[in-house]
């Protein structure tokens, strides 16, 4: 019992890590952005290619994981996406299940349709007792990592002056322009940073939920669900949703794996329903 | 405010000068029989096409008449798909009662969960819908006993249509799906000719001023929902009787994003822009997959991208120019 919500927690951990870039684009700059999986998945393929190839050791692999994408989403905002703001839904769309579409297939044509394996260093791998509890040593390691990368992000946005600046840019662009704040560099850089963590959660999650080239489309509904259910204002919100999300959905697999995923469906659909602002979403 | 407004006599002048047939209309049914002779070879490609033209549009109706983008039709068309396997399999073999008993289907599902995608934004539009169409492909899955689960639906036999069997080269399942084509075509003709279309581009355009002149936003938007739903359900029905099979895949996200392409190609809000995107896009995947079977989604994602960048108004003016007058009734303000 206790197990699973722990394993629960890891999850829905790593799916926030994996989801908060998305939440800060759709908030920031009201771009539905399909293809966030994609980094991920080059996160994650970075990491497998370079323990594998490379024989690089699992933890000096992880900036690499989160570089590699960060770069490219730098790259990619500049060239694709900054044309498309402001552009109606059905193009970012579109354009954004393109980029998957190239994505899923240009890895298996590079790098074969077959499951990339990651071997964990010995210290990460077996269970350990904790307070008569036992515990996955890795998904420990994940809730750790990810849990201090939740505390920095908390600080930055609420602490430093990049954080004031991106909250004011988010609550009204228009204005955040008038006052001097050079919105679009704020944008680019946290869409690169939230690529960059993207690609380092794929890179943690590689273990547990399985790296093929369709990962781009099996993670993208997952991730819609934490930032549309949690709703784009706060950081606190997805966060809340993705651990909701990732307890219900080890439990409910544990449980009642005849349902499989029919009831966090239909969750969402009703919470949508009833709240279409997302469930811990400000009212405006 | 000077002029006066134009009264009703010109406004159901306008109605009737849309509702005249083109000259490209009957040229493109010419066209259409003019191919099934023309290829013998090719048609159960044919067949393909004349569905995937009813399902793009199918969401045309909702997505270029009332703006409703959906990242999840393929839920109606697999409804359907699977309404008519079981029909055929369980109840009678015969084609146009299984066809009935999918549109029927689709169109009470359309109904039902309309009500999920008259509130929210497009991104919350978006999730409802993919979410209604993950959760019918779950229900599929699980009911194995109905459905065949991960195996697909077998054993469907269809006895003839109208007196004619099917054969194995798809002349009939050819001659069958261009005419269901056509016939759901002339009945979308004459919804999209009627004042009922212009009230849903009022919507589109600004649902709240719409409400404040007097359409019943709600009502309108759950009708054209209810009918794209059940045209959807018949394109699945098609589609399961001219290839005999049905798998779950019928549900995939990639089905609802390939239509989406097609429509896009063909140009939205116009009643042929999804037989247009139909068939550049079945002649585009069938070329591309004899070069490469395996990646040539690729290409399609590459396509997808290049056309958002350059501009779906861009490109469909320079066609629009190239056709020139002879187009048929644009019904986009």
């Amino acid at each position: 019992m206790l197990t699973i919500l722990f394993d629960g927690i890891a999850y829905g951990m790593l799916l926030f890590v994996l989801a908060c870039g998305l939440s800060v684009t759709l908030g920031l700059m009201n771009f539905v952005n399909l293809a966030h999986g994609a980094f991920a998945m080059a996160g994650g393929y970075a990491t497998a290619l370079l323990m594998n190839r490379a024989g690089l050791p699992f933890l000096l692999t992880l900036p690499f994981a989160f570089g590699l994408p960060a770069l490219a989403g730098l790259v990619l905002e500049r060239i694709l996406y900054r044309p498309l703001y402001g552009r109606p839904h059905l193009d970012q769309v579109l354009f954004s299940i393109g980029l998957v579409f190239m994505a899923v297939s240009g890895t298996d044509w590079a790098l074969g349709s077959g499951q990339q394996f990651i071997r964990l260093p010995a210290w990460l791998q077996g269970r350990a007792e904790v307070l008569g509890v036992p515990v996955g040593l890795y998904r420990s390691f994940i809730i750790v990592v990810c849990g201090v990368l939740v505390v920095a992000l908390q600080l930055v946005l609420s602490r430093t002056r990049f954080g004031s600046r991106l909250r004011a840019s988010v609550d009204d662009p228009r204005v955040a322009r008038g006052l001097g704040i050079d919105v679009g560099r704020i944008f680019a850089l946290t869409f690169a940073v939230g690529s960059g963590l993207a690609g380092l959660g794929g890179a943690l999650g590689a273990e547990i939920l399985g790296l093929d080239p369709t990962f781009p489309l099996k993670i993208m509904i997952y991730v819609l669900i934490v930032v549309t259910v949690g709703g784009t204002s706060s950081i606190a919100g997805p966060f809340l949703a993705a651990l909701l999300l990732g307890v219900a959905d080890v439990a409910g697999k544990y449980y009642v794996p005849s349902l499989g995923a029919f009831v966090i469906y239909a969750v969402m659909i009703a919470i949508l329903v009833l709240r279409p602002q997302g469930l811990f979403a400000r009212a405006r | 405010m000077s002029a006066p407004p134009p009264g009703l006599a010109a406004v159901e002048a306008g109605f009737a000068a849309r509702a005249r047939l083109r000259l490209v209309e009957p040229a493109l049914a010419l066209v259409a029989v003019a191919c099934f002779f023309a290829f013998p070879d090719r048609h159960l490609l044919m067949a393909e096409i004349a569905v995937l033209a009813l399902f793009a549009l199918s969401l045309d109706l909702i997505l270029g008449y009332a703006g409703i983008v959906s990242l999840g039709h393929a839920a109606f068309l697999g409804l359907g798909a699977y309404a008519a396997g079981i029909v055929a399999v369980r109840v009678t073999p015969d084609p146009l009662l299984g066809l009935a008993a999918a549109g029927i289907v689709g169109g009470l599902a359309g109904l039902a969960t309309s009500p999920l995608v008259l509130r929210g934004a497009d991104l919350t539009r978006l999730m409802v819908t993919l979410g209604v169409a993950l959760v019918m492909g779950e229900i599929a899955n699980r009911e194995s006993w109905l459905t065949g689960g991960a195996d697909g639906l077998q054993g469907i036999a269809m006895g003839p249509v109208l007196g004619f069997e099917f054969d194995i080269v798809g002349r009939v399942a050819n001659a069958y799906a261009l005419a269901v084509l056509v016939v759901l075509a002339l009945l979308a003709r004459l919804v999209v000719l009627s004042p009922f279309r212009a009230s849903l581009v009022a919507i589109r355009d600004n649902p709240l001023r719409a409400r404040a002149v007097g359409i019943p936003v709600n009502r309108r938007l759950v009708a054209i929902y209810g009918l794209s739903a059940a045209y959807a359900g018949v394109a699945g029905g098609l589609l399961c009787q001219t290839t005999q099979f049905v798998s779950l895949d019928v549900f995939g996200f990639e089905r609802s994003a390939d239509v989406l392409l097609v429509l896009v190609i063909g140009g939205t809000g116009w009643l042929y822009g999804g037989l247009v995107g139909a068939v550049l896009f079945k002649l585009l995947v069938d070329a591309l997959s004899s070069l490469t079977p395996q990646y040539w989604h690729f290409w399609i994602g590459l396509i997808l991208v290049v056309l958002v960048l350059v501009g779906r108004d861009r490109m469909r003016d320079g066609a629009r120019r190239l056709v020139g007058r002879l187009g048929p009734p644009r019904t986009a303000p």
